[in-house]
């Protein structure tokens, strides 16, 4: 009987043969932590170590407020800038042009490598898996215990394997098969689960495609969300893995799965998930015309430079009807962005261009809403109040679909704009 | 051990922004302080007036969304007993677990619940005695079991390392 590859990358990191069900205790690579590397250290020296367990495996990103929009965010980047220093942690992204949401730059800095367990003081942690590797969240005071000890616990997951085939038809992309999927199988429909991504159309999908379909693993409850690491994977990792730990780790055929789905990739249309939740999935059709007071294209499950190419085709020579904030995931993205002329479209059509960071995602700056506004974003929440205020609404779409709305001030289809 | 408290019921897929919303993630820090925004954009019924004791009845995939450990240590901090659900988020589960708060799942007490309600769970029993009926809920694993019993993770992990 075959494996998963949650048993195979568990199995490899407890030294024995693993099966779903199974309690391991491992070693992650990397911790990733970001704004939250504060309280975590406070945490931390509750413990009573004086050291961390291995310097060089803790990854601190500043991205959640940056620059500090208040005093007390200042002083929550101040204590970790003091942690860094004493502790001798090398792998620090501060305020600078070296950095970006913390997802994209553990992407795109080759922390996220194929075989590694990696934990991250952050939901959506899950991204790392489309460069292969297993990688979930955890909360703060399990993170400052692996800091102290090296070690976490885990029940090795049952897998769910969905294969992905055909092609996206014009104005379709991998955040509207993400939306499929989780408003198939609800938000607690890969609980506890890995869920494995296989097939042709998956293997066609580029690393940015495959980091929007991890990084939403979490929205139907997965632990995990993994891409093979084929050779796509490896020539993106080549030039920049942090580590040589790292083996390319895949499911075996015969590996046994808890649930199998399908999808044909012809088979989509742009969608959104309509508030409050992210499994509220409708086609655009549905929803077309809705009012929209703001538009945010940014995030760290859509804010790659593939994504802003998308957008800025639609928004190539018009104008936005309402507030359009765009914010690239990284500074490198960022320097892409404009070597390639895509700020000039972004300002010509009147859109604000924010500095890297998670910006308005989860209600610290750069895009608050008011009562009543509706806001149409790439991100990957539109819980209530998640931008801030809880009498507002929030859609989730495509990068294409987000620019169509913006132009129109109503969500529209991004079919009709191509 | 034995909890027993008022019931305040909520459905399914209640998420950790609703519970403690994303915005006071970095501008309250002090855990205490944390209590008073407990469910703030789910129900301003409890976080006006929840009583220490009280206990969380939820549907199923109680807790997901953002790992905001917040989202756990706002409730102990306003001092609810337990929360029973239907199902937890993974995340969810582990931060509860590691706070120490108390956690069952029972999708037929939930069921059986309604606000308002006085609830009885009795840990040693394994049962939870509501109006309706008693109802069983499966014990912890035997792997969480020492993490309980030590009073949450930092404490678990001190012990550990014999500090």
């Amino acid at each position: 009987m075959g494996k998963t590859f949650a048993e195979k990358v568990l199995g490899k990191s407890a030294g024995e043969s693993v099966s779903a069900g199974q309690v391991v205790i491992v070693e992650p690579h990397f911790c990733m932590s970001h704004d939250n590397a504060a309280p975590i250290s406070k945490t931390f020296k509750k413990i009573g170590v004086s050291k961390v367990w291995k310097p060089d495996h803790l990854v601190f990103i500043l991205d959640h407020a940056v620059p500090a929009p208040t005093d007390k965010h200042a002083e929550n980047h101040m204590q970790i800038r003091a942690f860094v220093k004493e502790q001798g942690i090398k792998h620090f992204y501060d305020v600078t042009s070296k950095g970006g949401v913390c997802h994209q730059i553990m992407c795109e800095e080759g922390f996220a490598l194929p075989g590694l367990v990696m934990v991250g003081s952050d939901s959506h942690t899950c991204t790392y898996g489309a460069l292969g590797a297993f990688s979930t969240g955890i909360g703060r005071s399990e993170m400052a215990g692996a800091w102290a000890t090296g070690q976490i616990w885990f029940r090795v997951p049952e897998s769910l394997k969905i294969n992905v085939t055909g092609k996206f038809k014009k104005g379709v992309s991998a955040k509207d098969l993400i939306l499929k999927i989780i408003g198939d199988i609800k938000a607690d429909g890969a609980d506890y689960m890995s869920v494995e991504f296989h097939g042709p159309a998956i293997e066609a999908m580029s690393i940015a495609e495959r980091m929007t379909l991890c990084n939403m693993g979490i929205e139907m409850g997965a632990k995990n969300a993994v891409c093979p690491p084929d050779k796509k994977v490896l020539d993106f990792i080549g030039p920049i893995a942090k580590t040589d730990a790292w083996e390319a780790l895949w499911a075996d055929d015969d590996a046994v799965y808890a649930q199998v789905l399908n999808y044909d990739l012809g088979d989509l249309e742009p969608c959104v998930a309509k508030p409050h939740t992210v499994d509220n999935y409708a086609p655009v059709s549905e929803v077309k015309g809705t009012q929209i007071h703001q538009a945010f294209l940014g995030s760290c499950t859509n804010a790659r430079i593939e994504d802003l190419r998308e957008a800025a085709a639609v928004l190539n020579g018009k104008e936005v009807a309402v507030r359009t904030i765009v914010i690239p995931a990284s500074w490198s993205v960022y320097r892409q962005a404009m070597k390639e002329g895509l700020f000039d479209v972004f300002l010509d059509a009147g859109c604000v261009i924010g500095n890297p960071g998670c910006g308005p995602c989860m209600g610290n700056h750069e895009g608050i809403l008011a009562p009543g506004e509706t806001c149409i974003s790439t991100a990957n929440r539109n819980f209530k109040g998640r931008m801030g205020n809880k009498e507002s609404n929030i859609f989730l779409a495509s990068p294409m679909t987000v620019a169509a709305s913006a132009l129109k001030g109503e969500i529209s289809d991004p079919r009709e704009v191509l | 051990m034995k909890i027993t408290g008022k019931v305040w019921k909520y459905g399914d897929d209640v998420n950790t922004d609703v519970i403690f919303p994303g915005k006071y993630t970095y501008t309250v820090s002090d855990p205490a302080e944390m209590g008073q925004y407990a469910l703030e954009d789910l129900d301003q019924d409890f976080t006006k007036n929840a009583k220490p004791g009280d206990i969380i009845v939820g549907g199923k995939n109680w807790g997901c969304g953002s790992s905001r450990e917040q989202a756990v240590t706002c409730i102990k901090m306003r001092g609810i007993g337990a929360i029973i659900a239907k199902g937890f988020a993974r995340i969810y589960y582990r931060n509860a677990l590691n706070e120490g708060l108390p956690i069952v799942v029972s999708a037929e007490a939930v069921d059986a619940l309604e606000k308002g309600q006085e609830v009885t769970i009795d840990f040693d029993k394994s049962e939870i005695v509501t109006p309706k009926g008693t109802f069983s809920f499966p014990p912890y694993p035997d792997f969480v079991k020492g993490l309980i019993e030590d009073g949450g993770l930092i404490p678990h992990v001190k012990k550990s390392l014999g500090l």
